[in-house]
C-alpha cells in the first residue's frame, strides 16, 4: 500500500518535472520499473518503514514514517523546521543514519532486568541529534513501549509565564502550563497503553480530590489535564509510577524516556523569583522529577537523550562534548555511566541521498543547483551540515 | 598651486646652487630675488577677481624660461646629492626631492614635486596668427582647427592606403590578409584624453566620428604601414597584468603540493596555506569554518575564488586570520586564497582572475572623523536658530 502511494507520488512528480530537469527520463524509466516489480526505485529511498527491520544496508536511505505514527514520534514542541518540512513535502521522511542504528541495535540486544541504559547523542549544532532521537523513539513506539518524550527540556527552564509555589513542597515551584502541555502530548502518544497500567498508590490532590489505588493511569493523566493547578504534581506522580512499575516482571511494558536537551536539567535557568533572585533547576518540580528518572536505579527500559547547545545560555558555540555541556560536577556525575553516541555531519553518501531527496521533491528550483558545480558549491557552503544544508536549500 | 611650489623649489635650488658655486653676479642675484619675491606674493593682494580671469595663460617665453631653470636646477640637485649631473633621470629627481622635502601628506599630488615644465603647465595653444593678423593654420576659420586637421590627415592616410591596394592589385600581389596593425593590449584614447592632445574642446559627436574613421583605417588591409600613426591614438594597458608575482609551488614532506599567501583588508591580516589534497576541508584559526563564519555571505566570499576556477573540492585550506570584523576577515581570506591559487593556475586563468577583481586588494579603509562634524561625513544637526 505504501509502495502504491509512493509510486503515485512519483508519477505526479514525473509529469511535473519532465520539463524541469534532464533526469526526468531516468525517473520515468524507474517509475515504469516500479509499477512492474516492487524494487527500491530510488537510491535514496528505502522500502523498509519499520525501524526494527532496518539495518546497515539501509544506511543513507530515507524511510517514511507512517502518518499514524507521525503525531506520536514528532510531538508538539519539537523544533519548528522539521514539522514545517513534513507539511510541505506531505510526508515525514527520516534518513537512516549510523548513530540511530547503533542505539536501536543496542536496545534490541539489551537485558532489561538490569538498570536502564542511558544514551546521549552529542554533536555539532544542526548535525541531526534531535532527529536521531525521534528515530529511536519511533522504534520504541513500534515495539509497544511507553514513551516519555520531552521534546525540549529547555522550555521548562526558560522564562515561564506562570510560576506557582508547589503545593506539595514549599521550596519548589510549579509550572502548570508546561505540565499540562506535556500531559496532553503524553496522552496522545501512549493512548493504547494508558488503559492497561494501574496505579499502585493513592494520591491526594486537595482535601476533596484524590485518586484511588488501582485506577488507570489514563484517569490520572486526565485529572492532570483538567485540574491545571496540580498538573505538575500529576507529572511527578506519573513518572514515579512508571519508574516503579517498569522494572517489575509482571508489568508487561517497557519504558523509554526520551529527553531532548538534557543539559537543561543541570544548567542555569532564566526564571526569576519575585525578589529577582534566579531559580535553580532543582527548585522546579518538573525538573526535579525528571532528574529522578535520569538516575539508573530503575530497570526495564532505556533513557535516550540529546545535548543541545542552541538554547543553552552562557555557553560558546565551540563546545559540544558531553563533559562541557553537562557541567562537570552535577550533570556528568548523575548521568555517568552513559553511552555517548556522536552524531557527525553528513558523510558523502548521506549528503548525496539528501540532495537527491530534495531534487525528487522539487525543492531545488534554481537551475544552477541541479548541476555538478552547483552541488559542489552546496557542499562547500554547508560543509555537509544537515541544518545548514537545509537552510541553504530553502531559498534555492 | 603645484606650479608655484615648483617655482619656489626650482629657484630655491638655483639660489643655493649659485651660493655654493660662488658666482657673485650681484645684479642677477638681485633680479632673481626680486623675481622670487614677486612670485611669492599671494594673488589675493593683486586686487583682481581671480575667478573671472579663467585658466592662467603662460607665454611661450615664460615656458622657455621655466625649462632653462628646470635644467639648471636639475644639475644643482645632482651636485647636491653627489651624483652625476649628466645622467640624472626623472626618477632620480623624484627620489632626491622626496628625500630633501619629506612630506606625509596623504594626497600624492600635493607633495613637493620637480618635473619638466611641459608636464606641469597645461599645454596651451601656440600663437594662432602672426603679426599681420593672418592665421598660420589653413583650417583656422573652421573654429576647430586641430580636430579638422586630424580628420584631414586621417582621410589622407585612408586614400593613400587605397591607392597602395590598387597598385598591388594591378601587380597581382594583393591579399586581403595584408599586414594589419598590431595593437597589443590597448584601447582608444577617451574623449578627455583626445581633448588634451588636441588642446581643444571636442564634442561627443566629433569624437564618435573620429573613432569611426580611425576604426575604418584600422580595418583596412595593409594598415600596418600606418601603425605608428594609429598607436599615437591608443592608450597602452599592458603594464597592469604583468605586475603579479606568482609564488612557486612548494612540496611538503608527504609530497603534497601546497602554496601559501597573505591577504589584507581594512584592518584584518590573513594567511592561507592551500594544500592539494583532494578533500574540501577548511579550517580557520583551528576551528571549522562553519562555526567561525556563521553567516552565509562570508562563506560565499571564501568560496568565490575556488568556484571561479572550478577547483572546489580539490583543495584543503588552512587559514589564520586576525584583526577586524567578520566581513573584513572574510575579504582578507578571499584575497589570500586567490593569491595562493595563482601558483596552481595558468597565465590565462590568472588574467581572468585579475579581471574578475579577485587579485585586487580592496583599498577602502575607515575614513577619519573630521573636527566640526559628528563623523566622517555626517554633520551636526542643523538648527535654524
Amino acid at each position: 500500500m505504501a509502495l502504491q502511494r509512493l509510486s503515485l507520488k512519483l508519477r505526479q512528480t514525473v509529469t511535473h518535472s519532465r520539463s524541469l530537469h534532464s533526469s526526468g527520463c531516468g525517473h520515468q524509466q524507474k517509475a515504469v520499473a516500479a509499477l512492474s516489480d516492487p524494487e527500491p526505485f530510488s537510491i535514496f529511498r528505502s522500502q523498509e518503514n519499520d525501524p526494527a527491520c532496518q539495518s546497515e544496508k539501509h544506511l543513507g536511505q530515507y524511510y517514511t514514517v507512517p502518518s499514524s505514527h507521525v503525531r506520536a514520534v514528532f510531538p508538539q514542541g519539537l523544533r519548528a523546521r522539521y514539522p514545517q518540512q513534513i507539511k510541505t513535502f506531505n510526508e515525514a521522511c527520516v534518513m537512516v543514519r549510523q548513530p540511530a542504528l547503533e542505539v536501536i541495535s543496542c536496545l534490541k540486544k539489551a537485558d532489561y532486568s538490569k538498570p536502564a541504559l542511558r544514551f546521549i547523542f552529542y554533536g555539532w549544532e544542526g548535525s541531526g541529534k534531535t532527529l536521531s532521537l525521534c528515530h529511536s523513539v519511533h522504534y520504541c513506539y513500534t515495539q509497544g513501549w511507553v514513551v516519555l518524550h520531552v521534546p525540549n527540556a529547555f522550555r521548562w527552564v526558560k522564562s515561564c509565564r506562570d510560576l506557582l509555589p508547589s503545593s506539595y513542597n514549599k521550596s519548589r515551584f510549579d509550572q502548570p502550563f508546561h505540565a499540562t502541555e506535556w500531559l496532553r502530548n503524553f496522552k496522545i502518544i501512549n493512548e493504547s497503553i494508558l488503559s492497561k497500567i494501574k496505579i499502585k498508590q493513592r494520591y491526594m490532590w486537595t482535601k476533596r480530590e484524590f485518586t484511588e489505588e488501582g485506577s488507570l493511569l489514563g484517569e490520572l493523566v486526565d485529572q492532570g489535564i483538567s485540574r491545571v493547578k496540580s498538573s505538575s504534581d500529576v507529572v511527578g506522580a506519573v513518572m514515579k509510577e512508571l519508574r516503579l512499575q517498569s522494572g517489575q516482571p509482571e508489568a508487561g511494558f517497557r519504558l523509554a524516556v526520551a529527553v531532548d536537551g538534557v543539559n537543561a536539567l543541570w544548567g542555569k535557568t532564566n526564571i526569576k523569583k519575585e525578589n529577582k533572585s534566579p531559580v535553580d533547576p532543582e527548585e522546579l518540580t518538573l525538573v526535579y522529577n525528571l532528574r529522578k528518572l535520569m538516575k539508573n536505579d530503575w530497570s526495564g527500559g532505556a533513557v535516550i537523550t540529546t545535548l543541545s547547545q542552541t538554547r543553552f545560555f552562557y555557553i560558546s558555540k565551540s563546545s559540544y562534548l558531553p563533559q562541557e555541556l553537562l557541567g562537570e560536577v552535577s550533570g556528568f556525575d548523575s548521568m555517568d555511566p552513559f553511552i555517548p553516541v556522536s552524531v557527525p555531519n553528513y558523510s558523502e553518501k548521506e549528503f548525496e541521498s539528501c540532495y537527491l531527496y530534495y531534487m525528487d521533491r522539487n525543492w531545488l528550483q534554481h537551475p544552477q543547483s541541479r548541476t555538478e558545480e552547483g552541488k559542489k558549491e552546496l557542499i562547500f557552503l554547508s560543509n555537509r551540515n544537515p541544518a545548514a544544508f537545509e537552510k541553504l536549500c530553502t531559498f534555492l | 598651486m603645484a606650479a608655484s611650489c615648483v617655482r619656489t623649489v626650482g629657484s630655491f635650488i638655483g639660489k643655493c646652487g649659485h651660493c655654493s658655486l660662488g658666482i657673485n653676479t650681484i645684479t642677477s642675484q638681485v633680479s632673481r630675488q626680486v623675481l622670487n619675491r614677486q612670485i611669492c606674493v599671494s594673488s589675493a593682494l593683486h586686487g583682481k577677481n581671480i575667478a573671472s580671469m579663467g585658466p592662467e595663460k603662460f607665454t611661450a617665453e615664460f615656458i622657455q624660461k621655466q625649462v632653462e631653470e628646470y635644467n639648471i636646477g636639475k644639475r644643482h640637485l645632482a651636485n647636491m646629492m653627489g651624483e652625476d649631473p649628466e645622467n640624472f633621470t626623472q626618477e632620480d629627481i623624484d627620489r632626491s626631492i622626496a628625500y630633501l622635502f619629506p612630506s606625509s601628506l596623504f594626497v600624492k599630488e600635493a607633495r613637493p614635486v620637480m618635473k619638466h615644465p611641459d608636464i606641469i603647465f597645461p599645454k596651451q595653444k601656440a600663437a594662432q596668427w602672426g603679426e599681420d593678423g593672418r592665421p598660420f593654420h589653413f583650417l583656422f576659420y573652421t573654429g576647430k582647427q586641430a580636430y579638422y586637421s586630424l580628420m584631414h590627415d586621417l582621410y589622407g592616410k585612408i586614400l593613400k592606403l587605397e591607392k597602395y591596394q590598387d597598385r598591388l592589385k594591378v601587380k597581382g600581389l594583393f591579399s586581403s590578409e595584408g599586414k594589419k596593425a598590431s595593437l597589443g593590449l590597448s584601447r582608444w584614447l577617451t574623449k578627455e584624453e583626445l581633448e588634451q592632445l588636441l588642446v581643444q574642446p571636442t564634442s561627443q559627436q566629433d569624437y564618435n566620428h573620429f573613432i569611426q574613421l580611425i576604426e575604418r583605417l584600422l580595418s583596412m588591409p595593409y594598415s600596418g604601414t600606418e601603425e605608428e600613426f594609429i598607436l599615437r591614438y591608443r592608450y597602452q594597458l599592458e603594464a597592469e597584468s604583468r605586475k603579479q608575482t606568482v609564488q612557486p609551488l612548494q612540496k611538503d614532506e608527504k609530497g603534497v603540493a601546497f602554496s601559501s599567501a597573505e591577504g589584507r583588508r581594512k584592518t584584518s591580516n590573513s594567511s592561507v596555506i592551500l594544500r592539494d589534497c583532494g578533500s574540501g576541508r577548511v579550517t580557520v584559526n583551528g576551528q571549522d569554518y562553519l562555526h567561525y563564519f556563521p553567516f552565509l555571505q562570508h562563506r560565499e566570499q571564501l568560496m568565490f575564488p575556488l568556484q571561479f576556477v572550478d577547483m572546489l573540492g580539490r583543495f584543503d585550506l588552512q587559514c589564520t586570520v586576525s584583526g577586524g570584523g567578520p566581513s573584513s576577515q572574510a575579504g582578507a581570506l578571499r584575497l589570500a586564497i586567490s593569491r595562493a591559487l595563482l601558483s596552481f593556475l595558468s597565465e590565462g586563468d590568472m588574467e581572468n582572475m585579475r579581471q574578475a577583481g579577485l587579485l585586487t586588494p580592496d583599498p577602502r579603509v575607515r575614513e577619519r572623523k573630521k573636527p566640526g562634524q559628528e563623523g566622517a561625513r555626517r554633520k551636526f544637526t542643523w538648527k535654524r536658530r
